[in-house]
């Protein structure tokens, strides 16, 4: 189970990108780090499985996917709720600037179904291509496109109720009135 | 690499019907996608912990002797 230089390096390299897709899982940063941790030490535990030459990072999301899917959620307790410890967890980090604005979009991220938000962070975020972040949550292609124009359409539309004032109200009537 | 594909002004067919001008909707998926972006690297330019560099010292092939 020892891991060579290169492999060494090459987790190394894959785990901030991991560490921001399990925030986006888990809500939270203490929780994220702690999938994290169990999901290295489940792919060092099974690195043999990985096929030198393929896409380490993909291995190592689709692990941590599985991982938090199968046991990790249910063990901590990592229910779906939009108004519930998930969006707040998200809403109470210490943050950035403009941490007002975050918010928001993270409290219209919580409203999407698990699957959406997912395939949004992996395609919108994580740099996936559709084909890679099918892979990695073992589905069709197709389906996550679908997913992924589905969760921006919702957060355009959680959005759009809050945004609606930057572009004033007959802006918004006329793209109605206009739209196909 | 950023395979982030263009945000088209996709109507939303699925879910309850509403239609949007395809104008007001690339603009707010722009927004959306800037957004995101920006929250999701905001945590991996946090590098990497500790915490997970030291576990994965525990696992290099040892120079020397030969432990599992």
């Amino acid at each position: 189970m020892a891991l060579s230089r290169g492999m060494h390096d090459d987790i190394l390299a894959a785990i901030p990108n991991l560490r921001a897709f399990a925030v986006s899982l888990c809500g939270n940063i203490d929780r994220a780090d702690d999938l994290v941790q169990e999901t290295l030490l489940k792919a060092i535990a099974n690195i043999d499985r990985f096929q030198p030459g393929t896409n380490l990072s993909a291995w190592l999301f689709t692990i941590l996917r599985n991982h938090f899917r199968s046991e990790f959620r249910k063990r901590r307790r990592e229910v779906e709720d939009a108004d519930g410890k998930y969006t707040e967890s998200l809403t109470a980090e210490p943050s950035q600037v403009g941490s007002i604005e975050f918010a928001e979009f993270k409290r219209a991220l919580a409203q999407l179904p698990q699957d959406q938000r997912e395939a949004l962070i992996l395609v919108g975020a994580s740099g996936f291509s559709y084909e890679e972040a099918a892979n990695i949550c073992d589905c069709a292609v197709g389906t996550i496109k679908s997913r992924v124009n589905r969760a921006r359409n919702r957060l355009a539309e959680l959005m759009d109720i809050n945004g609606a004032a930057d572009f004033g109200p007959d802006e918004a009537m006329r793209g109605i009135l206009t739209g196909t | 690499m950023n395979d982030r594909k263009p945000p088209r002004g996709e109507t939303a067919p699925h879910g309850d019907g509403k239609a949007k001008s395809p104008r007001l909707g690339r603009e707010i998926q722009i927004r959306i996608g800037d957004k995101l972006r920006s929250m999701y690297d905001d945590i991996v330019d946090e590098g990497v912990p500790d915490r997970f560099a030291s576990l994965l010292r525990q696992f290099d092939e040892p120079s020397s002797n030969n432990r599992e």
